[in-house]
């Protein structure tokens, strides 16, 4: 408990400190540290200047790189008589050693720290693994991973001394890493001490790691370290396989997810309804231009909200679109009812001139929609790198479905709704008003389409032509899965998404898509009414 | 039994097409090549490719009518049949190219050797002659519309599933011609052609040629059309079209028919896109774009499905729209013009301009029929 308590004291006051928070004490400290080895150079001999650099590193001291630096380049004085030591700086300003502050009267006789050849060669050492005891957590990090790069064998003591010290988890292992390539390296290492290396740097799963042991492997005379390496290397080989799988079963569900988003609007539309609204796409396209237009508001009015865009932008794209839906139910569908090819000639026709609507009033170029800080950049996992973006956007489609199934299972308008499409004049009968239970699910639908547009300007350009390239795709996946039927919508989004990730890298991105259309084509011989098909009397209707 | 197949399929409008068909199959070129330039009657050489292009487009329309109109087929990848011919005609122009390329390869075309290819892949032997790909743009969309039709039929996949699986269809031909791998020439396609049996496909007189066949090619598909819907296998497949269900109780085999009609279509579909090819001079993948195959549908749709002149002549009108729309000051309100005429269409004018015509002049016949049987009762003086 108090260790973790420790840790995070750290932690916390490193943070303050980089933030300079402390401005004020930090040189306080510092200085209370580096006196003992800044008064040992007064004696100007080369064991006790050995001394003070040796503790000087160890100090822990922001000064200490500089002060190092210094003395390397002669810029390191000292004056015995009023024992200060000085840095002279690029511009000729003295400085306190203590404290790196200007001094205002620098001591008039000032002469040189001195160095040999060998106290170069320390200091380099030194300021090598200075960095390892740097309060700065990633400076420590990239010192670790400097030394697994340069892997000489005179930083093993450092690296060791490291270890012993290093309390962050993820910087300890970097650093037994660092050590073990150290190891490796060395021409005295025991065999032991080799294969115990061997076995550490099995763990990992890099291109570094592997291609240290593969190198390793070339020269290796001894059989046991040979075999081990070999079962190394096989090892990591097959992590990486494991994990080259697992990070494409995450592009598939982030592929799945924008599948299902651009999907479960239609499978209302045209799933329940049984409209073949060709003019879907155009909806996920006008819900883009929406998220468009609100962006543009916020960076005019509201520049420093704009994290919030998006949120604004969901409720007016679900409103806009579902509107435009409703109207198209109105004006146009519900005139062609029981004629489903005509249905879709008159939707495509819609879809021409929306398209055409939108290029007219916003050119034919493509828009430019900012993501909210919240949705750029990135995290690793087990070496599996998932962005933000995705992330959000496999949450979102989630939180739609289970918003849709829940308007369908648990309002009024959802048990109407499934009452029409189950039967019509029955549902009529019991005072069901047909007509606008039909408008409104036409607008929820395209509602829908209309989120899921926003969700899309987030990783797809904005263009007259963006529903063009998800109209295929979306009956696809709402065919695959069965008509009718929100789950098998569900279900066959992300199979469909995760079987073309899984292909990408064996067959190129072109083919797998040709691919999954061929095997979707011969499936629907198979299963002509997809995966979870309907049964009953409904079927031929 | 040919003679009498004929007669019986041809009414009096349908002579009247053929014979109009015949009319402008001579006019055009005459007037073209005969009448000197400046004449008010010259008809000039660009607009013969233009009318050439429309007329295979009709060809297109009427295959597409024959699966849509008369047996309730709905393909929305008609298109790909259209391009598949194009390309065995693409093929075969480009091996006539020889060592006239850009390249001067004396084998391969002018993209191979861009693509630093070595050899001619084995799917392109043959082309150098006309006979064997004469065969192919016949035989690529027919195996094609043979082997989808007899899978999607026999799994009795129909209405608007086979639509969206003609779609998916095209929509994956589209994505594979796109690549370079696919040995077709890739985004630029085939163009660039020099002859076509032996005559430089650009001039004159080859281009007049070129519409003549076309036209032929639409007046014989039109008769092989009126045969198939006229003869006692029509009536079958109108009955499918009507009752799919009830037709199968009858004891005819239905996937059958439809596999027939389908892959006859789709063999239309590809002589109509062989003969488009040289009179537009390149053929690419976006011929494959599922929006061109539907928009072949609403050419049958505006001139009244299941009526094959209809499919011709909407195929025309809509064209001949599109041509004064895209050109000039006008081109911003296509798309209006077209999806307007979807909707139009699909709204006011289910039976397109045919259909709505017929019924025009069925009405008033009965007017007519009904004033004389009251004309047998004396009318009363004024």
């Amino acid at each position: 408990m108090r260790g973790i308590f420790d840790r995070w004291t750290r932690r916390v006051v490193a943070a303050l400190f980089t933030l300079g928070l402390f401005s004020a004490s930090p040189s306080v400290v510092a200085a209370g540290l580096l006196d003992e080895p800044l008064a040992r150079l007064h004696a100007d001999s080369f064991p006790e200047t050995t001394k003070a650099i040796e503790e000087i590193a160890r100090s822990g001291a922001p000064e200490a790189e500089t002060l190092l630096r210094a003395m390397v380049d002669r810029r390191l004085l000292f004056d015995a008589s009023s024992k200060t030591v000085v840095v002279k700086d690029a511009s000729d300003k003295f400085l306190d050693a203590r404290t790196l502050k200007p001094l205002a009267s620098p001591p008039a006789a000032l002469s040189p720290v001195r160095i040999n050849n060998r106290l170069r060669g320390l200091i380099d050492a030194e300021l090598g693994t200075l960095a390892l005891v740097s309060p700065d957590r990633t400076r420590r990090f990239e010192a670790a991973d400097a030394l697994f790069r340069s892997r000489k064998a005179s930083d093993l003591k450092a690296v060791e001394q490291a270890i012993a010290r290093e309390k962050d988890g993820a910087i300890a292992t970097a650093l037994r890493k660092a050590h073990s390539a150290i190891q490796l390296a060395r021409d005295d290492a025991s065999l032991s001490d080799k294969l115990a290396a061997v076995g550490e740097l099995a763990a990992f799963t890099d291109t570094d790691t592997l291609g240290l042991l593969n190198q390793t492997l070339a020269s290796a005379q001894q059989p046991e370290l040979r075999t081990s390496l070999e079962a190394a290397i096989t090892r990591i080989e097959h992590q990486r396989q494991l994990l080259a799988g697992v990070q494409n079963v995450i592009y598939g569900l982030s592929l799945g997810s924008v599948l299902l988003l651009a999907a479960i609007g239609l499978a209302i539309t045209f799933g329940v309804m049984g409209v073949i609204n060709m003019a879907h796409g155009e909806m996920v396209m006008l819900g883009a231009y929406t998220t468009f237009v609100v962006q543009e508001a916020f960076r005019a009015w509201a520049p420093a909200a704009f994290d919030f865009s998006l949120l604004v932008a969901i409720p007016l794209a679900f409103v806009f679109t579902g509107l435009v839906g409703i109207a198209i139910e109105r004006g146009i569908i519900r005139f062609l009812y029981g004629r489903p090819l005509e249905t879709l000639l008159a939707t495509w026709g819609v879809s021409l001139v929306l398209q055409q609507a939108v290029r007219t009033t916003f050119g034919p170029t493509n828009r430019e929609v900012g993501n909210p800080s919240f949705m750029s950049g990135g995290f690793e996992v087990f070496g599996v790198s998932i962005t933000w973006g995705r992330l959000w956007i496999i949450v979102f489609t989630l939180l739609v479905f289970a918003g849709l199934q829940l308007v369908l299972r648990a309002t009024r308008l959802g048990l109407e709704m499934r009452a029409v499409t189950q039967n019509r004049r029955m549902a009529g009968s019991m005072g069901i008003r047909s007509a606008r239970v039909d408008a409104l699910t036409f607008g929820l639908g395209s509602g829908i389409a209309g989120i899921a547009g926003v969700a899309l300007s987030q990783i797809d350009n904005v263009s007259p032509n963006l529903g063009q390239s998800y109209i295929v795709d979306s009956f696809m996946v709402v065919v695959f899965g069965g008509v009718g039927n929100l789950w098998g919508t569900f279900v066959s989004a992300f199979a469909l998404g995760i079987a073309n990730k899984l292909l990408e890298p064996v067959a190129g991105a072109v083919l797998a898509k040709i691919f999954i259309l061929v095997l979707l084509i011969l499936f629907i011989q198979k299963r002509p009414r997809g995966l979870f098909a309907l049964k009953g009397r409904a079927v031929e209707a | 039994m040919i003679t009498k197949l004929l007669v019986d399929s041809l009414d009096r409008r349908a002579t009247l097409f053929l014979g109009f068909l015949g009319l402008i199959l001579v006019a055009v070129p005459l007037l073209n090549l005969w009448v000197p330039e400046g004449s008010a009657f010259h008809v000039p050489t660009y607009l013969v490719s233009l009318l050439g292009k429309y007329v295979c487009f009709a060809v297109l329309a009427l295959s597409l009518d024959l699966v849509w109109g008369y047996c309730g087929i709905l393909s929305l990848g008609h298109g790909a049949f259209f391009a598949l011919g194009g390309y065995a005609m693409g093929m075969y122009l480009m091996r006539q190219i020889g060592s006239r390329g850009v390249y001067a390869h004396p084998t391969l075309p002018d993209f191979m050797v861009f693509l630093n290819w070595k050899e001619l892949p084995i799917f392109w032997y043959g082309f150098g002659s006309f006979p064997y790909a004469l065969l192919m743009i016949v035989a690529v969309p027919g195996v094609l519309a043979f082997a989808f039709g007899w899978l999607a039929f026999r799994s009795r996949v129909a209405g608007v599933y086979l639509s969206i699986i003609t779609q998916a269809l095209t929509y994956a031909l589209m994505l594979a011609f796109f690549r370079n791998d696919m040995g077709l020439g890739g985004n630029n396609g085939l163009t660039d052609f020099k002859d076509i049996v032996g005559f430089p496909v650009q001039a004159q007189g080859t281009r007049a040629v070129l519409f003549m066949l076309s036209v032929a090619l639409l007046g014989m598909s039109f008769l092989l059309a009126r045969i198939l819907v006229t003869s006692a296998f029509g009536k079958v497949l109108v009955a499918i079209r009507d009752v799919e269900s009830r037709t199968r109780f009858l004891g005819y085999r239905v996937e059958n028919y439809k596999l027939v009609v389908f892959t006859v279509s789709a063999m239309l579909a590809g002589l109509a896109g062989a003969l488009y090819v040289p009179q537009v001079g390149i053929i690419n993948p976006s011929e494959f774009a599922p929006a061109n195959s539907i928009e072949a549908v609403i050419w049958v749709a505006v001139g009244g499905r299941g009526t094959l002149i209809g499919a011709a002549v909407g195929a025309f009108v809509v064209n001949l729209l599109k041509s004064v729309f895209t050109t000039g000051a006008l081109a911003a309100y296509w798309l209006f013009v077209l999806g307007g005429l979807f909707i139009l269409v699909t709204l006011a004018l289910p039976k397109g301009i045919v259909g709505t015509l017929e019924d025009l002049v069925a009405a008033k016949r009965k007017r007519i029929e009904e004033r004389d049987r009251r004309g047998a009762v004396p009318e009363l003086a004024e």
